[in-house]
């Protein structure tokens, strides 16, 4: 990639207003999940005197029933989610484009087999498969993780062998290969780079869908265990106090909320940006 | 064509097989001795075994796998190892709840999706077709079970219009049930119906540029005619398609909504046989979750195919 592609594709990003706004909401949630690794505005300790109180200038959106300050919990729930989001997406990234790019480039019994596979997983939607891989390996933060990397693996399989054989059928392609170069050349050197916008797409769209999930399974007390602080987890325990205090249970599903819509945003502008055939369809 | 659906039909057999030994599996693994937990951890050794025994738990995995799936095609499911009573009677319980909440939240958003995405399609590019836009790539970002959880506080703690959880059951009268379903019901259409339609916009605006709606408009159709006469039919195949694919995610979806709202469906339901270890429950419900799965993908690629015969059996 030279440099004056990068500073080109930069500039058109920057043009985009998706990416600008999606791209700056991210930024802040990575600013905040930082910041908390060193310092929060509140204490995480569980401490009785400071249970239920009201917002006020120390504790901007109040304590929850453990007196813990709910916006330090919310900022330091940001690490956890990016966290989950990017070792689930890197797992399904690893193994589901090498599996894609495998189908693609051997054809013939090999991709019969990672096709029907990745077929196969698709009669388990995320919510399931995790519950079924929580139910084995007991609930907890990297059980979660690694049932949502799972359930990616054949989205990016899928998606990778489907746009590699349509690069195969180009005549570069086929004049690499009378040039003498092998598969797995012709995969890195021709294949990979040509798909990677596809996948750059599909990666903020999967790493949206890793938070939800995440949160999803947090929520129901099979994801991230408590003492960690994780939004969906404070989602499930202020739903017991909700005639109590209403708002706690709205923080942390706007929180989700900023991430997903930020990372969906960010989808549609670098699409726009890397496949202007898409774009204008729209 | 024949030759594709028979293909497509050994595919289906095979993924079915292929799911039930993996669900049957996952059962084996999972830590804990069913009869341990029924009996409590102060049983007694000897107590522990007779119900193993009593329970069939004893024999052979492969014997037992063979045993379900033959009593499966027979219509028995069994008996639940927590609750004693037969499994179809929990499962019949609980679809009662889940069935209706899918549908009703299906209608809700293909409803949501047509008049939105029409309307935007129709003023493309206008602030009514921008500002709609926007707001449905919100609802895509908004978890369903947070929503849930607003629409809770809004409309059952607030304005105490709607319970705020729980079902009463279709006996105490059939309004008082569909009450108790409009929130939920909501609450997964709203974000489903976000993301239909911005599919139908989209969808819409790419036949408008057909070169058969080209003529037609220069034959002198006005566009509101086009629309209903020609546009509509052939931008509702992709719609459609992602229907069907996104209601087997509806069915999984009630599973946190259900939760959210603590009705006794087939969530609850297999949450709740997991913590029992009731395997025997989770077997049933799990597979019973990914054959509707499976099979309505098996309907949408030959309903596809028929729509769209330049496709081919391989490329499936």
């Amino acid at each position: 990639m030279s440099s004056t592609f990068s500073q080109s594709f930069i500039g058109r990003c920057l043009n985009s207003r998706s990416f600008v706004i999606g791209g700056t909401m991210i930024l802040f949630l990575l600013a905040c999940a930082f910041v908390s690794l060193f310092w929060t505005p509140g204490s995480l300790e569980i401490s009785i005197q400071t249970r239920f109180l009201p917002p006020s200038a120390d504790h901007w959106f109040g304590t929850d029933q453990f007196g813990r300050d709910v916006l330090s919990m919310l900022m330091a729930g940001t690490q956890n989610s990016i966290s989950v989001g990017v070792v689930a997406v890197s797992i399904g990234v690893c193994l589901g484009v090498s599996l894609g790019l495998l189908a693609s480039a051997k054809r013939g019994w090999v991709e019969e087999l990672i096709m029907r596979f990745s077929d196969f997983s698709f009669a388990f939607p995320a919510i399931l498969s995790a519950i079924m891989i929580t139910a084995i390996l007991g609930p907890g933060g990297v059980n979660s993780i690694l049932a949502i990397g799972i359930y990616n693996i054949p989205v990016f399989a899928r998606l990778t062998r489907g746009s590699a054989n349509s690069i195969w059928a180009r005549e570069y392609v086929l004049a690499a290969r009378a040039s003498g170069k092998g598969k797995f050349r012709i995969t890195i050197e021709h294949v990979l780079p040509n798909i990677l916008s596809i996948l750059i797409v599909q990666i903020t769209i999967q790493f949206a869908i890793a938070i939800l999930a995440e949160a999803a399974l947090s929520y129901l007390g099979l994801g991230t265990q408590p003492p960690h602080p994780s939004w969906g987890r404070m989602l499930n325990e202020a739903q017991t106090l909700m005639f109590l205090q209403p708002m706690q249970a709205v923080y942390p599903g706007a929180a989700i909320a900023i991430a997903v819509f930020g990372l969906n945003l960010m989808g549609d502008g670098l699409r726009d940006v890397l496949d202007p055939r898409l774009s204008r369809k729209r | 064509m024949s030759v594709f659906i028979a293909k497509r039909f050994m595919t289906l057999i095979a993924t079915l097989i292929g799911a039930s030994i993996v669900i049957f599996t996952v059962m084996e693994i999972l830590p804990g001795d069913p009869a341990l937990v029924i009996l409590g951890v102060d049983a007694t050794d000897e107590a522990v075994l007779a119900l193993t025994k009593e329970l069939g738990l004893d024999r052979p995995p492969l014997e037992r796998y063979f045993d379900w799936i033959f009593n499966l095609l027979q219509g028995d499911l069994g008996n639940s190892y927590a609750y004693k009573v037969p499994v179809w009677e929990l499962i019949e319980g609980a679809l009662k709840i889940t069935i209706p909440l899918a549908i009703m939240a299906m209608t809700l958003s293909v409803i949501l999706a047509l008049v939105i995405g029409l309307y935007a399609a129709a003023n493309h590019n206008k602030i009514g077709d921008v500002s709609l836009m926007g707001i449905s790539q919100l609802g895509i970002s908004v978890p369903n079970f947070w929503l849930a959880v607003l629409l809770i506080l809004y409309f059952a703690v607030g304005l105490r219009l709607f319970p705020a959880g729980g079902f009463p059951g279709w006996e105490e009268g059939f309004w008082a049930c569909i009450h108790a379903l409009i929130l939920p019901s909501v609450a997964l259409a709203t974000v489903l119906g976000a993301m239909l339609a911005r599919i139908t916009r989209s969808s819409v605006l790419e036949v408008f540029r057909e070169d058969f709606v080209r003529t037609a408009r220069a034959k002198g159709v006005s566009q509101r005619a086009a629309l209903w006469k020609h546009v509509l039919r052939n931008a509702m195949i992709p719609v459609v398609t992602v229907m069907g694919v996104q209601f087997a995610n509806l069915l999984v979806g009630t599973v946190v909504i259900e939760n959210v709202f603590h009705m006794p469906g087939l969530g609850s339901t297999v949450l709740k046989a997991i913590n029992n270890r009731d395997t025997i429950v989770v077997e049933n419900v799990v597979l019973l979750l990914a054959s509707m799965v499976i099979l309505t993908n098996f309907f949408v690629d030959i309903l596809y195919a028929i729509i769209d015969p330049r496709l081919k059996a391989h490329d499936i």
